[in-house]
């Protein structure tokens, strides 16, 4: 009988994980990618927890995911906002375009 | 104590006038003033330091009183004592009285030439102090106050040869002058150390007590064991011949004529050149124990003697005939104390001094009268315009010639037989070379006054009408030195080296017994005694003969002969060859180290190394700033990634 067990939990976790990675910096596109980068590697850390908590009914896990939840809504809902006021001085969010700090 | 207050009357006047120079004034009149108070008080110094020498030679010279007068300790350091000391004995006596003599009357001659100059102060200053430092030179009680007199002489030689800083070839001069004297003076520095080692001390008398008893000792040098005495005399020789300007360091003083006529007259005729001369008749006690030494002296001397006189028979500046005639002349007085006629060396020395300066200062009034014109080429039949320059010209160039009874003849004649008497093959060398040298002597001296003063006037016409006779105050040291010129001969000759000698030197000079030149001179052959006067009068005839007769032929004898001519007026070209030997290699070598020692390694690896280094390093540091927000996050990533492995592999695995 095939049993979904603590192992499939954590590979999926981290797969988004690495996906997030990696859509940070192979992404060149644009800024919210990264965002949803960060997003996508926010809830890889969630599933983890959750997966642990699980497993050894310990819910503070749990709890530690509604507050990393509570989080990655208000980082989205700042970064987005930075977002639009760069947009409105620069004309672009296309990562290339953002190097002011190149030395 | 008057041998005190010989040496430190000039030094007073030097710092007098050296003040004065500090004070310049924008007001002609007050300028003038201080000119006057720098002159005054320098010539007054000078002056009675004249006298106190004479009182000092008629008690020391003439009564027999020579002493010691320790001043104070100077170096007090292990066993080298050396203490602050006049020694006084008939050796200084007769040089303090050259010395002191001429430098006063060059002091008065150079208020009346120096008078167009705007830093007369200066010049008397530097005047005053190089007697000082010459009087120290003289009355040393040990080497290391000989040596600083002699490194004082020295730079007072420099700074006047330098005098017209302005003029390039017055400092090219000066410089060459200082780095030839630094050859020597290095021989001479060694020479003390090796007297040090020696004889574990550098007080004269102790080391002439010593002298003797160590005549067998032998020293090590490079591996070497050598003779001990003969290696100290022939590093102090070294020293002699750069400051004495002997064959081989010799370049040095024609080209010290750059400096005003005065210090001409003074230091490279009178006095700081015969300073080599003094040393070796002051060390005769160490220089009697070398026969190598002295056959080494006897030779320089008699090459010197004769190498000089054949470029001065070609030379067209007059100051530098003399220059050379100078330079001839002291390779007499040293082929004299290498058969040690120490004596007659030393009187040669002193009448030398007379009428070298007569000549010279009666030239420098030959160039004042010509508005500063010194070559020979450009003058002639001025004759009737300046009569006593010319009278006095004549009576030194008499002298120079040794004709008798001028002082001249009297001093040269008794080194050319004392060198006859000596009975050695270096002797007779000496000898003929003292012979031909005389000859030559009397040629070039009436070549010289022939071109100056006869024939037709070379000189354009706005020179001419304005050759005057000097002012009273440049013609009275003339005529005192013309004075020394008749009769310091005369005078002296029983004194210094006939019957009265022995009295009159007491201990101031050593000669073993074996050594009988100067015993010899009384008994040498009637011809021995009557040649130098026959080739002197040859002498000046083929001169009358070559430059009155018929001035042509000169001008024909330089283009048959024009190999010797090109040879003999490019001086041996001496300065060709150590210009190829020393100064290029010296400038290659010094180019290579600045260029490539300082310039590429010392800078490159320094200063310009480490600030290249780390603008590269900042350089690639920026770069690394790319501004792309994937840049910082790849590296944050990979950071972790890094942290958090080693986390695992120190704590957990």
């Amino acid at each position: 009988m095939f049993e979904i067990g603590i192992g499939h939990y954590l590979s999926v976790a981290a797969i988004l994980f690495t996906l997030g990675i990696f859509g940070i910096f192979l992404n060149r596109k644009n800024v919210i990618v990264i965002l949803m980068s960060v997003e996508l590697m926010l809830l890889a850390v969630n599933i983890n927890l959750i997966a642990f908590s699980s497993f050894q009914e310990n819910l503070v896990g749990q709890v530690f995911a509604v507050f990393v939840l509570t989080v990655a809504a208000a980082e989205a809902a700042i970064g987005l906002a930075i977002l639009v006021v760069y947009f409105r001085n620069r004309g672009s969010i296309a990562v290339e375009d953002i190097n002011m700090m190149k030395g | 104590m008057l041998a005190t207050l010989v040496v430190f009357f000039p030094l007073i006047g030097a710092i007098i006038a050296g003040i004065i120079v500090f004070m310049p004034s924008e007001d002609k009149d007050v300028q003038q003033r201080r000119d006057s108070a720098a002159q005054i008080a320098t010539c007054t110094g000078l002056v009675l330091s004249a006298i106190c020498a004479i009182f000092v030679f008629k008690d020391v010279a003439l009564g027999g009183n020579a002493y010691t007068h320790e001043l104070f300790t100077w170096i007090s350091s292990g066993t080298l004592e050396v203490s602050w000391a006049l020694k006084v004995d008939t050796l200084t006596a007769v040089m303090m009285i050259v010395v002191t003599v001429v430098s006063a009357m060059v002091h008065i001659y150079s208020i009346g030439y120096m008078h167009h100059d705007n830093s007369i102060p200066r010049f008397m200053s530097y005047l005053s102090l190089f007697t000082f430092f010459m009087l120290t030179l003289i009355t040393a009680s040990n080497l290391m106050q000989m040596f600083f007199g002699w490194e004082g002489v020295g730079l007072a030689s420099y700074l006047l040869i330098g005098f017209w800083y302005d003029k390039p070839s017055a400092n090219a001069a000066a410089i060459k002058a200082f780095l030839v004297n630094r050859v020597g003076d290095f021989g001479f520095a060694l020479g003390i150390f090796a007297v040090f080692m020696m004889f574990d001390s550098i007080q004269l008398d102790t080391i002439f007590a010593a002298a003797a008893g160590k005549k067998d000792a032998t020293l090590i040098v490079f591996g070497g064991e050598f003779h001990a005495l003969t290696v100290i005399c022939l590093l102090l020789f070294v020293g002699a011949m750069g400051k004495s300007a002997q064959l081989g360091l010799h370049t040095w003083l024609p080209d010290a004529m750059e400096g005003p006529t005065p210090v001409s007259a003074l230091i490279h005729a009178a006095t700081m050149v015969t300073a080599g001369v003094f040393m070796v008749a002051r060390l005769s006690p160490l220089f009697e124990h070398s026969d190598t030494a002295l056959t080494v002296v006897t030779l320089v001397g008699g090459s010197t003697a004769i190498f000089a006189a054949t470029v001065a028979c070609v030379q067209n500046d007059i100051k530098r005939v003399i220059a050379y005639s100078t330079c001839s002349q002291l390779g007499y007085m040293f082929f004299a104390c290498g058969v040690s006629a120490y004596s007659a060396g030393i009187f040669h020395l002193m009448t030398h001094g007379f009428f070298k300066a007569l000549l010279f200062l009666g030239a420098g009034a030959v160039i004042h009268a010509m508005s500063d014109e010194q070559d020979m080429r450009k003058m002639g039949g001025i004759w009737r315009h300046i009569k006593v320059t010319y009278v006095l010209m004549w009576i030194g160039s008499l002298a120079l010639a040794g004709v008798w009874p001028f002082a001249g003849y009297w001093s040269k004649d008794v080194i050319i037989e004392a060198a006859y008497g000596a009975h050695t093959g270096v002797g007779l060398y000496a000898f003929w070379i003292g012979i031909t040298a005389a000859f030559l002597t009397a040629f070039y001296s009436w070549r010289l006054l022939f071109m100056t003063f006869h024939g037709a006037p070379r000189a354009d016409e706005k020179v001419m009408a304005h050759v005057h006779e000097s002012p009273m105050v440049m013609i009275l040291p003339l005529v005192v030195l013309a004075i020394g010129a008749c009769f310091a001969g005369i005078l002296g000759y029983d004194y210094f080296v006939g019957k009265n000698a022995e009295h009159f030197w007491g201990d101031a000079i050593l000669i073993l017994e074996q050594h009988t030149a100067l015993e010899n001179v009384h008994h040498v052959p009637g011809w021995v005694k009557t040649l130098p006067l026959v080739v002197g009068a040859v002498g000046i005839a083929l001169a009358y003969v070559l430059y009155i007769v018929s001035p042509a032929i000169p001008g024909m004898f330089a283009a048959r002969f024009q190999g010797i001519y090109q040879f003999l007026l490019n001086k041996w070209y001496f300065d060709e060859l150590y210009d190829k030997i020393f100064v290029r290699p010296a400038f290659t070598l010094g180019r290579g180290l600045w260029k490539s020692g300082d310039g590429l390694l010392i800078d490159g690896v320094g200063p310009d190394g480490v600030s290249s280094v780390v603008r590269v390093v900042a350089r690639r540091a920026a770069a690394l700033q790319t501004g792309y927000l994937y840049h910082y996050a790849f590296a944050m990533l990979i950071g972790v990634v890094g942290l958090i492995t080693w986390y695992l592999f120190q704590h957990v695995g």
